[in-house]
């Protein structure tokens, strides 16, 4: 048997740390990188006789979660203590949601792959539901001791449990691409995955091709990467599918991956799995949330994806592709909507378009190699809209206009104008002076007009080249080429 | 002036009869002289005492003092106080200096009370007689031979002896109703929800509740007034009004001063099982009701008898998730020998908690694993809730309902430490009140065969602390059961 007799089948728990300033049940901060445990209150150590209180921030940005993905916001949902021993864990349960969470359903549309290869699939949500987060125990540096720092203890936590829907670990990282685009432009969360605001744990088991019962599942736990992910969900597939190709079976269990080998290894059976006994947290009330409520929250929901994409390519005839691209992010999007703004549509109808076209390419590609994020470009929307305008308005040619953004990029000039000015870049549209600068062309070009008149339009392209380098780029190529051909007689 | 009320005590002080510090050095005396014979406390902080006592009698001089302003008391070790040893009677927490007041404490000191110590109990608030503490059992002041009632029976005990005007206890199942009744004197339990339970050391969350012990009601009323109040960082503190129940005692003087108002007699709890000694005085105290005014009614708590199933289901669950915190991590005890993680809990938690504990961490833990917590923690929910609708089907028949707190007056140390089913049936009038978190209060009645004293208890309606504060005054008012002290401490 081959692979490709076998059917993946892949569910994701993501744990989304929500951005509220204080930890979800104290007044204690959530900022990250403080000295260990001076982020931690009498209620996060858990001292005897402290009680928690719901933050109502993280209720919130559950709410805009769920409304976000078209779920059920459960107008009753239940805070229960998930009970076990470790010393990270300082009551000895976590308050978390069992019985009724938070948020029920919803589905999330994926893009898969690439070019013509790719897709559209729904994947369905099973559930989202709030929860505190443990503390971390440092175990090198203390000599064969464990050190425990409790400043994460206490941080609200999203708990998005996705349905069985996807059949390949590229599903399960576009998945996870997507969800995580999602809680950051919603700004529940902010997506930090180096410092584990963002953790995918991986359901993965395989099956015959056409088989209707699901195969065992092994958990993957705590992948803090999209690489790590995909990497994960391959090596335990192949693993799987050796294994029962190899006669085996595969056990229930939760394994680990090690991005040092790139190998999963059993972390627990089923048969060693706790017993968690839940029970509803007698310190804390049912959560009920309003329609009042709800609709204040949606009131203030910002502009979703798939709205602003589907708004691109009505309004400002954006293509899918292109609309796609820049609503991946929230900061792309917002970098191209404020970029258009600044251009305005007065000028030219394709203005939106020709923003695009920078945003996605020039933009991208040099932010791409300074290997700096959209929201830290040193070329404003301002600036590139002014860039776009000149293009537009024919003072500069889109060869100039590369130049233009580059010296925009080097701090050369506050605004395009300034850099066209200075620069004298302005493109020369007075036919007269193209003229002149054709006629010495030719003159020193006697070789190539002859090839030309010989019938190679090789030839053609070539003296166009040098004419436009005599503008140093300033003629506006298609004037000279209309002045070229008349001279030339063709 | 030991045997002085609270506003005997009031008038003294604002006299200038005595100083704050006399009256708490009086006191103290009287601790030093009585309590090795009692044990009623297990921390006596004579020095934070005396310098409470001197901002109380400058608060005095300058004429901004409260009602409770230079009133000694004592906490019931559950409560955390602020620099000040806090065990709750477990080794567990035998080395645990609170870095915080709890809110009951803070209250009562911002009211310029005077606390004298912390009072023994049983450990963890797990008990009826004081004999599971880990600082000793707790001697009955009228008979030493005998239990004070538990699980607040240093508080009962030392307000009995009169080492201390009143003090503060807790009630779960009865502990503050229980001592009261074997200790001759009057304790009031709150309707859940009234005082704040942050920094009272957690038992069961959703029976806990803190109350008050004073030689009559309206000592109880004066220290309740200090004890309310909505409290943000307790998520069940109810949100209401605070009253003045002392004031609410003040009425004109009648010859029946108790006319309409209608006192329910459950049939269940004048069937079997009551002490004929009991029955006699409860019997001869109703009639004292009916010769102030009030009506006797026959009502009906058919599912009474399901209290204490209920109670050592639901209890025990959450006690075993409440004492999770204590293993050694963190602060209190930890085993000085120990091999691996598991070995290190183990041992600490052995070596930490009482037999008592112990097996209700062991009951709690069974009715919430996999398999039985729909049988045991589910059933047990609809039990309480049945309970609770049988009150108020009874209470749309009377004002307020009456009957023995306990089946016997109190017994001989060690007779029922051997069988703690026994010991749990002596709860049988105490529990069902806080499974539906209502008011119940404990008066002296009388005494027993043995000269023991005997408790009756008044149940009300939700809030009804008033109604029931007042019924005992006047009852008070009329006889002098109350007022009677036990000769070895006299």
């Amino acid at each position: 048997m081959s692979r490709s007799d076998w059917e993946v089948v892949i569910g994701l728990e993501v744990h989304a740390q929500l951005n509220t300033a204080s930890k979800i049940f104290s007044g204690a901060s959530t900022a990250f990188g403080a000295e260990a445990n001076r982020q931690a209150s009498a209620v996060d150590i858990a001292l005897p006789g402290v009680l928690p209180v719901l933050n109502r921030g993280a209720v919130e940005r559950a709410i805009r979660f769920g409304l976000a993905i078209g779920a059920e916001v459960a107008e009753k949902s239940v805070f229960a203590r998930k009970n076990y021993f470790y010393p990270d864990l300082p009551k000895g349960y976590q308050i978390s949601q069992m019985d009724l969470p938070v948020v029920v359903g919803g589905e999330i549309t994926i893009r898969v792959g690439e070019g013509e290869a790719a897709y559209e699939k729904t994947v369905r949500l099973t559930r989202a539901h709030l929860e505190e987060d443990a503390g971390k125990s440092l175990h090198e540096d203390f000599h064969g001791m464990t050190g425990i720092d409790l400043n994460r203890a206490g941080t609200p936590l999203l708990e998005i449990v996705s349905e069985p829907d996807m059949r390949s670990a590229a599903e399960a990282v576009a998945y996870a691409r997507t969800l995580h685009a999602l809680v950051r432009w919603i700004d529940i969360c902010d997506g930090n995955m180096q410092e584990g605001s963002f953790r995918c744990d991986a359901n993965v088991s395989v099956r015959k091709k056409g088989a209707t019962e699901f195969g065992t599942r092994r958990e993957i736990k705590n992948l803090n990467s999209f690489r790590f992910l995909q990497q994960a969900i391959d090596f335990e597939v192949q693993w799987q599918i050796d294994t029962l190709e190899d006669g085996g079976r595969i056990q229930q269990a939760t394994v680990l991956f090690d991005p040092d080998t790139g190998e999963t290894r059993m972390m627990r059976s089923k048969e060693d799995a706790h017993d968690y006994r839940y029970f509803p947290d007698p310190d804390l009330l049912p959560l009920m949330i309003s329609p009042d409520w709800k609709a204040r929250v949606q009131a203030a929901m910002p502009e979703l994806p798939v709205a602003m994409k589907a708004r691109f390519m009505d309004d400002w005839g954006l293509s899918a592709y292109d609309a796609t691209t820049l609503t991946a992010s929230k900061e792309v999007a917002d970098f191209y909507q404020a970029t258009v703004s600044a251009a305005g549509t007065a000028l030219a109808a394709q203005l939106p378009k020709l923003c695009a076209n920078w945003v996605m390419g020039d933009l991208a590609a040099r932010l791409n190699k300074a290997e700096l994020d959209i929201t830290d470009s040193p070329v404003s929307p301002a600036q590139l809209a002014g860039l776009v305008a000149r293009i537009a308005d024919n003072t500069i040619s889109n060869a100039i206009g590369k130049k233009v953004f580059e010296a925009l990029w080097n701090g050369e000039g506050a605004t395009a104008d300034e850099v066209i000015d200075k620069q004298g870049l302005r493109q020369v549209t007075d036919s007269g002076a193209i003229e002149a600068m054709i006629d010495e062309v030719l003159a020193a070009n006697q070789k190539s007009v002859d090839e030309f008149r010989a019938g190679k339009d090789k030839a053609f392209n070539a003296l166009v080249g040098q004419v436009m380098k005599a503008s140093k780029g300033k003629a506006s190529p298609a004037q000279v080429n209309e002045l070229l051909r008349k001279k030339l007689g063709s | 002036m030991i045997n002085a009320s609270l506003p005997e005590l009031r008038r003294a002080l604002d006299t200038r009869q005595l100083s704050a510090v006399e009256l708490a050095s009086l006191f103290l005396d009287r601790i030093d002289a009585h309590n090795p014979g009692l044990n009623a406390f297990i921390t006596v902080d004579r020095d934070g005492a005396l310098a409470a006592a001197r901002a109380a009698d400058e608060r005095i001089a300058a004429g901004t003092a409260g009602a409770l302003t230079g009133i000694p008391l004592a906490h019931k070790d559950v409560f955390c106080t602020e620099g000040v040893l806090t065990t709750c009677g477990s080794k567990m927490l035998g080395n645990f200096v609170s870095p915080y007041d709890a809110h009951v404490v803070s209250l009562l000191k911002a009211a310029g009370a005077v606390c004298l110590g912390k009072a023994n109990m049983d450990e963890f608030a797990m008990g009826s007689s004081n004999e599971n503490s880990a600082f000793g059992a707790v001697k009955n002041p009228w008979n030493t031979a005998r239990v004070p009632g538990g699980s607040s029976g240093g508080s009962a005990a030392a307000v009995a002896a009169r080492l201390v005007p009143v003090a503060t206890g807790t009630d779960t199942g009865g502990s503050v109703r229980q001592p009261a009744a074997f200790c001759g004197i009057t304790g009031i339990k709150p309707s859940y929800g009234l005082v704040s339970r942050y920094g009272m050391i957690a038992y069961a969350s959703s029976l806990d509740q803190a109350g008050a012990f004073g030689a009559s009601a309206e000592d109880c009323a004066l220290l309740l007034s200090a004890m309310t109040g909505f409290d943000e960082r307790d998520s069940t503190s109810l949100e209401r009004p605070t009253e003045d129940y002392a004031a609410a005692l003040a009425a004109p003087a009648a010859a029946k001063p108790l006319e309409g108002l209608r006192i329910g007699l459950p049939r269940e709890f004048f069937a079997e099982g009551m002490a004929d000694d009991v029955r006699a005085a409860i019997e001869t105290a109703l009639d004292q009701y009916r010769a102030l005014g009030a009506t006797t009614v026959e009502v009906s708590l058919p599912n009474a008898k399901l209290a204490i199933p209920a109670y050592y289901v639901i209890a025990p669950a959450e006690c075993s998730s409440n004492l999770s915190r204590f293993d050694g991590v963190r602060y209190g005890h930890r085993a000085a020998d120990y091999g691996d993680l598991a070995d290190m809990y183990s041992k600490s938690r052995a070596e930490g908690f009482g037999a008592e504990v112990k097996r209700r961490i062991l009951v709690g833990t069974y009715v919430l694993s996999h398999g039985y917590y729909d049988a045991y923690y589910l059933q047990a929910q609809r039990l309480r809730r049945l309970i609770a609708q049988d009150f108020q089907a009874a209470l749309q028949h009377c004002d307020v309902i009456a009957g023995p707190t306990t089946p016997t007056t109190a017994w001989a140390l060690g007779e029922k430490s051997d069988d703690p089913v026994q010991m749990y049936l002596s709860d049988i009038y105490t529990i069902a009140v806080n499974l539906a978190g209502l008011p119940g209060l404990s008066h002296p009645a009388g005494f027993g065969a043995d000269g023991l004293p005997v408790g009756l208890q008044l149940i009300g309606d939700y809030f009804a602390e008033a109604r029931l504060l007042q019924a005992a005054h006047r009852f008070q008012q009329a006889t002098d059961w109350h007022a009677r002290r036990p000769a070895g401490t006299a």
